[in-house]
């Protein structure tokens, strides 16, 4: 079963990037449990899997709108498909760093690896919850997804 | 600063700084955040393959090392720059913020350590601190 701790630890290397990166804060909204199958994906995917103690995977995704304007807030005026991954990729590399610090070797940690396209296949084991939850930022939404045994 | 009775301006030394990270939006933020007059931006790579071939034909004195990179890995990349130029100055910049990895960078020859993500302030702070160090 996931911890509150947990969560809160892949929540936060969220909205840090957007609050030091942007300069401008994200917030967090109501999570809810996935249903219906794994979550849908938007754009742009960073995904992270991690072994050890937990097993599963945890994945920021979001729509080119938002990376966009995360891009121009950080100066960026290359709005390329290469710069959207590479920024969503950063994202979720920053999730696993944050989870490094707080889990220790307790959690193996992939480097992120990155999807594009609405439709990307995340493969969570059956009998996997998937908490979902939503990152609104100006006004774009995002996802991150943790789905952890 | 007077020589043969001719003032010579801008006397100050200048730095070399190399940029190595494989996120694009990454290098090119680093670069773009440099005000410095005093710092000179020889290239960027995207890897510590690709750092070791830019260092040799550039011999930066400063450089920023991401550490997860395809090929060779800032950790390694680290070990050899300090092998070739034991006066580089390396400001490590990851996303990894756990004590070992810092103290592994550190041991390697890293001389700083700055997490992902970071401000333009805290770019430019831990830069000027290897300057000062210098």
């Amino acid at each position: 079963m996931l911890q509150e701790q947990e969560l809160k630890t892949f929540v936060e290397g969220t909205t840090n990037y957007f609050e030091v990166a942007a300069q401008q804060p994200a917030s967090v909204g109501s999570p809810y449990l996935a249903t219906d199958g794994p979550p849908t994906t938007h754009d742009y995917t960073g995904v992270i899997s991690i072994s050890g103690k937990r097993k599963g995977v945890v994945y920021f995704t979001a729509p080119r709108a938002m990376l966009t304007v995360l891009l121009m807030k950080m100066q960026e005026n290359d709005f390329s498909h290469e710069n959207m991954r590479d920024l969503v990729g950063e994202v979720a590399n920053t999730i696993s760093g944050n989870a490094r610090r707080d889990f220790g070797s307790d959690f193996v940690i992939s480097v992120p690896s990155v999807m594009a396209g609405e439709r990307s296949e995340i493969r969570i084991e059956p009998g996997m919850r998937s908490f979902v939850i939503p990152i609104n930022w100006r006004s774009h939404s995002a996802k991150l997804v943790v789905a952890l045994s | 600063m007077e020589v043969n009775g001719n003032v010579v301006m801008g006397s100050k030394r200048s730095f070399k700084l190399m940029i190595v990270d494989d996120s694009n939006i990454m290098r090119r933020r680093i670069e773009r955040s440099q005000q410095m007059d005093e710092l000179e931006v020889v290239g960027a790579a995207c890897n510590g393959l690709e750092a070791i071939e830019l260092f040799q034909k550039t011999d930066p004195d400063i450089v920023t090392m991401d550490l997860t990179m395809p090929q060779m890995d800032g950790i390694e990349c680290i070990e050899r720059l300090v092998e070739l130029k034991p006066s580089i100055r390396i400001l490590v910049i990851s996303a990894l913020s756990d004590k070992a990895t810092a103290v592994d960078a550190m041991e390697k020859g890293a001389n700083g350590f700055l997490n992902k993500p970071f401000t333009d302030r805290q770019l430019n702070e831990a830069i000027a601190e290897l300057i000062r160090e210098r």
